[in-house]
Parts: structure tokens; C-alpha cells; sequence
């Protein structure tokens, strides 16, 4: 299950952001380095602030790094592409256009030579895929909050991207249609191995759905300060997740850097001195002990 | 529900009523004379002036001449005797000609000014000094550029429906809600498609708003300026109305001015209906 080739699928180096204030710049974040592999689910998590919207804008091209490289396949970013689809936090439909309208225009922009019949029945075959067969006619003011972010993840999805940036896709829904919708976005990352990109605030969330969570530190100039390895069985599921043996040390894991340690962790890190080109790779799952590098074997073994 | 719904009518009758009765029992002859100063008994003739006849029309003298108006609103008896008819077609023409050029400017331009902050910049110097100047101002350099009276008209026209347009156009460009842009650059959409598929329907409600306010202004307007310029349309009529000194037509031409402003307004607000998208 490792990547193909030696190259890692998305590859951040020494990224940062820097905005222009009143006095002088100010730095969100500095010297990110990051990589995954094709078909992997990686999470953010941090405090809000610390720079996880900016992150996922430069992934997706709508932002400039002011500092750094980001590489997709090897290929530097230049703009936004077709081949990574963003889910906005607001959904981000256009009002004026009905659910099956708002897909289309993805699918046209996708494959403009396309004729009518081809893009409605590819629109269909996504809006059937989120359970929303029958409210193709209907306008974004007429659906709920879980159906508009339905909408949202179809027209992501229909212009088969090759890598999917979710900016807390579900954190505007109620617990109980958050928990469908994320059972629905595993099932269907899990048929197509999506590549995904997702920023969430929730713990839960996070281990239900990634197999790397990347954390990072409070802003400003954050940084990432690990990446946990979810070695939970990619098969998850929501309602015997917390039975597994490797639950409660993720969760108690990620729950105590949020709290405690996502505060101070330049003092730590400038503590144990540790290169910020390779940031440590923990699994809190099978031991509590940090390891600078997981042996690969158990690496690929964890994730089928 | 039901009783409330026709009661505003009622009360809206009611009120017309009261109005045209009071109106009646205040111009009905009065008895004896009157006196009146030389001044107004000039003006309004003599047979007025001495009390036979209020020199007001009453609201029976209007309704006859209104039906008369109706029953041939489109006749021509030499060129300061036309129906109103035809007076009340020359000033709609000219306000939708003008109306219409204006559109064809303030659209594109504003939609320029919207996209470009350079372009904005720019131009907002002109803009907010030519705004606040009265469109009859433009009316005598119009005349002595374009040397035509009914031009001249629309030009004034064309410069007073131009603003609300062009500021609407602008404002709701510029105004387009930034996740919508950011949905159409990550779906690689190009300037053209995004203009027409994305900046115009989200401008959309704010443009119409621009041409209501506009084709009001315009309306206003046409009135004044064929008072200046003559020979034809209902703002002349009106004032050769004056000149013949019949109340009655001057009123009738009031009513119909006011339900042909009702009339354009409603066909705006039909259209920006049509184009308006609830979030
Ligand atoms: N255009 C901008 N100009 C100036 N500062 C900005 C701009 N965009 C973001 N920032 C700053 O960058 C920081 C990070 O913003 P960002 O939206 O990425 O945070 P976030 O981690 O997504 O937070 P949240 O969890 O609340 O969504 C904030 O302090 C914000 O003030
Ligand atoms: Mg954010």
C-alpha cells in the first residue's frame, strides 16, 4: 500500500504565510513540511487561528505561500486546478442555481465538450451517490444544512478530482446528520481512495475518518508539531470505534495536545531540538513511546 | 385572514371617495360675486373669475374629459392638437430609447468598474461630479451639440438614467460574495463564463434595483424636459395645456403620468423579480 513511486503525492517544504499589518508581517505560520502518499485521508487539527483555512487555500491554489514550495506529483502549485475540488465550510453553492444546476456547472467546467444528456446523467450518478435523488429541481434556499453540504461534496466529487480539500465540512451541522454525513464521506473515500485533505475541530472526527492527523501549534507562527498515525483498521465505524484498543490512546493523545501542550509547544520543541523537515510521526495507538520513524512494514501492514 | 385581506382595498376605496367628495363640494359654483384681484381674474378669464363657475375643475368635469380622452386617444388635429394618446407614445419612446442606451453603457462600464479596482479608482472622480448635476442642466448644451429637440430629449434622458445604473452595476459587481469567485477559480472557469454564469446572476438583483431606480428618475424627468423642448410629448402637452388655461386636460395629463410611472415601475419590479434568488 505505499505510494508507487519514491515521491510522496502532496509535499509541502518550509511553508509559510506572512500578512501585511498595520506595523510590520505577520506571521501565521512558518517552516511546514509536510508529505503524504496518494489514497491517504489526512486530517488538521489545531486552535482556530493557527492557520489551517490558510493552509488548505494554498493546497488548493487560491492562495500564495509567501515563503516555501508546495508540490502536487512532483509539480509545483501554480493555481487553482480542476484536479483538486474543494468542500467550503459554507457549502458555497450559487443560490440562483437548483442542486442539479450547481453540479452541472462543475461537470461543464470539467468536460465542456460534453453534451446535455452525458452531463445530466453524471450529475445523477453523484446526486444519487449523497442521497439526494429527488431534490435535483430544488434551490439551495430549499434544502437543509446537511443537504446543502450534500450538494456540496456531489459537485466536489462529480469532477473526480484527484485530491479533495475539506474546510470543516460538517462543523455547521447538528450532531446526528454530522455522523451520516461523515459515515457517507468514509464509505465513499473508502470505494474510490480519494485523496483527502480535511480540516476539522473535531477529535472524533478525526479518528473516525484519517489515517494522519497533523497537528499543529497555536498561532501565530504555528507549525507542526506531529503527525499521529491512526492505527485503527481503515474499516472504521462510528458505532464500535471507541471499542477499539488503540481508541482511547489516540483520543486521550490528541486531546491532550489541544488542551495542554499546543500552547507551549515552542518551549518543547525547542527542548528536544527536533527538525522541523521531518516532523515526528507518532502512534499513540500501539505505544505511548514516540518513535522519530515508524518501520515501514508496520506502516503498510496498519493500513488496508 | 380572509375578512383582513379586502380591507385595505375598502379603506383605499373609501379614502378615493372621500377625497373626490370633498374635491366636488369644493369647486361647486358659489353663489354672488366674488372679488378677485385683475391679476388672476386675467388669468383664468373673466366668466371664472366673477363666481359662475369655480375656475377649479371638479372631479365630474375631470372624469368627463378623461373619457374623452379614452374614447380617442390618438387623434391628430394639427401639430399642437394631438391625442394624449400619442403625446403620452412620444414620452415613453423616449424614455425607453434613452433608457435603453443608457443600459447599453452602465452595464458594461459598471461591470468594468466593479471587476477593476484601477478602473474604479479612476473613474470615481468623474463619476461624482457629473452625478449630482441636474439632467436639464445638460439640456441647452444638448440642444447646441446635437441641434435637435427630440435628441436633445433622449440625451437627457440617456445622462439621467445613466447614474443608478452605472453605480448599482459597479456595487454589485464588486459585491459578489468571495466563495462564489472561489468556486468558480477552482473549477478553472474562464473570464468570460464566470462573468455571465456567476458575476451577472449574483449582480443580477442589484442591477434591476439600478434600472427601477433609473427608469423612475427617467420618468420624472421626461416630463420637464419636453416642457423645455416642445412639440411633443406629455410634458408639453401639459404645458400647452397651461398656456389654453383647460384644468381639466392638465389633470387628466397628471393621472395618466402617474399611472404610466406605476405601470413602468411594476414592469421593473416584475423583472427583478424574476432575476432575484433567495439565500
Ligand atoms: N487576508 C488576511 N489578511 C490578514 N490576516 C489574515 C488573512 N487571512 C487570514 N489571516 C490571519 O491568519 C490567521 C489564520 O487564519 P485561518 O483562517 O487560516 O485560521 P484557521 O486555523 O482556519 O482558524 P479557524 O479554525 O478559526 O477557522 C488568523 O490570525 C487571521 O487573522
Ligand atoms: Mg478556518
Amino acid at each position: 500500500m505505499s505510494p508507487v513511486s519514491d515521491q510522496p503525492f502532496v509535499k509541502l517544504e518550509g511553508v509559510a504565510k506572512r500578512f501585511q499589518t498595520g506595523g510590520g508581517a505577520n506571521t501565521v505560520f512558518e517552516d511546514l513540511w509536510l508529505s503524504f502518499g496518494q489514497g491517504e485521508f489526512v486530517c488538521v487539527v489545531g486552535h482556530s487561528g493557527c492557520g489551517k483555512t490558510t493552509i488548505l487555500n494554498i493546497l488548493s491554489g487560491l492562495e500564495r505561500p509567501s515563503e516555501g514550495y508546495v508540490f502536487i506529483q512532483g509539480r509545483e502549485i501554480a493555481g487553482p486546478s480542476l484536479d483538486r475540488a474543494v468542500i467550503f465550510q459554507s457549502h458555497a453553492l450559487l443560490p440562483w442555481l437548483t442542486v442539479l444546476q450547481n453540479i452541472a456547472f462543475a461537470v461543464k467546467s470539467r468536460w465542456p465538450d460534453w453534451d446535455k444528456g452525458r452531463v445530466r446523467e453524471h450529475c445523477q450518478r453523484y446526486i444519487d451517490l449523497v442521497n439526494l435523488t429527488g431534490a435535483e429541481k430544488k434551490r439551495p434556499a430549499e434544502l437543509s444544512g446537511g443537504m446543502k453540504q450534500r450538494v456540496g461534496i456531489a459537485r466536489a466529487l462529480s469532477i473526480e478530482p484527484m485530491m479533495l480539500l475539506m474546510d470543516e465540512p460538517f462543523s455547521a451541522l447538528d450532531a446526528l446528520t454530522r455522523g451520516v454525513l461523515q459515515e457517507e464521506v468514509l464509505k465513499i473515500c473508502g470505494e474510490t481512495r480519494q485523496t483527502v485533505f480535511m480540516i476539522t475541530h473535531d477529535v472524533d472526527e478525526a479518528i473516525l475518518l484519517a489515517d494522519k492527523i497533523v497537528l499543529m501549534t497555536n498561532g501565530p507562527e504555528a507549525r507542526i508539531a506531529e503527525v499521529v498515525l491512526n492505527t485503527l483498521p481503515r474499516n472504521r465505524d462510528r458505532h464500535d470505534l471507541h471499542r477499539h484498543p488503540h481508541y482511547y490512546p489516540i483520543r486521550n493523545h490528541l486531546l491532550d495536545f489541544l488542551i495542554d501542550r499546543s500552547k507551549n509547544f515552542h518551549q518543547e520543541l525547542g527542548f528536544k531540538n527536533c527538525d522541523p523537515k521531518n516532523p515526528p510521526l507518532v502512534m499513540p495507538g500501539i505505544s505511548e513511546v514516540r518513535a522519530e520513524r515508524p518501520p515501514s512494514p508496520a506502516l503498510a501492514g496498519l493500513r488496508t | 385572514m380572509a375578512r383582513k385581506s379586502w380591507a385595505p382595498a375598502l379603506l383605499s376605496f373609501l379614502i378615493l371617495f372621500l377625497f373626490l367628495g370633498v374635491w366636488h363640494v369644493a369647486t361647486l359654483p358659489e353663489k354672488g360675486a366674488q372679488v378677485v384681484d385683475d391679476e388672476y381674474a386675467k388669468l383664468v378669464g373673466a366668466a371664472a373669475a366673477s363666481g359662475q363657475k369655480s375656475a377649479m375643475p371638479g372631479p365630474v368635469d375631470v372624469g368627463k374629459k378623461v373619457w374623452s380622452h379614452l374614447a380617442d386617444p390618438f387623434y391628430v388635429r394639427g401639430t399642437n392638437d394631438k391625442g394624449i394618446g400619442i403625446q403620452l407614445a412620444y414620452s415613453i419612446m423616449r424614455v425607453l430609447v434613452g433608457f435603453f442606451l443608457a443600459a447599453l453603457v452602465a452595464i458594461p462600464l459598471g461591470f468594468l468598474i466593479g471587476m477593476s479596482p484601477t478602473v474604479y479608482k479612476a473613474l470615481d472622480p468623474f463619476i461624482q461630479v457629473l452625478k449630482p448635476v441636474s439632467p436639464l442642466a445638460w439640456m441647452p448644451l444638448a440642444l447646441f451639440t446635437i441641434k435637435d429637440s427630440g435628441l436633445s430629449a433622449i440625451f437627457v434622458i440617456f445622462i439621467c438614467s445613466l447614474w443608478p445604473m452605472l453605480i448599482n452595476t459597479a456595487f454589485g459587481v464588486m459585491s459578489v460574495r468571495k466563495e462564489w469567485l472561489n468556486v468558480a477559480r477552482t473549477l478553472e472557469v474562464g473570464p468570460l463564463r464566470k462573468a455571465f454564469r456567476v458575476i451577472l446572476p449574483a449582480a443580477a438583483p442589484t442591477i434591476m434595483t439600478g434600472m427601477r431606480i433609473s427608469i423612475g428618475i427617467a420618468w420624472l424627468v421626461i416630463v420637464a424636459a419636453e416642457m423645455l423642448v416642445g412639440g411633443t410629448g406629455i410634458g408639453y402637452f401639459v404645458w400647452n395645456e397651461w398656456n389654453n388655461l383647460s384644468i381639466t386636460n392638465i389633470l387628466s395629463a397628471i393621472l395618466a403620468i402617474g399611472l404610466i410611472g406605476m405601470l413602468l415601475d411594476a414592469v421593473l419590479n416584475r423583472l427583478a423579480k424574476a432575476v432575484t434568488f433567495p439565500e
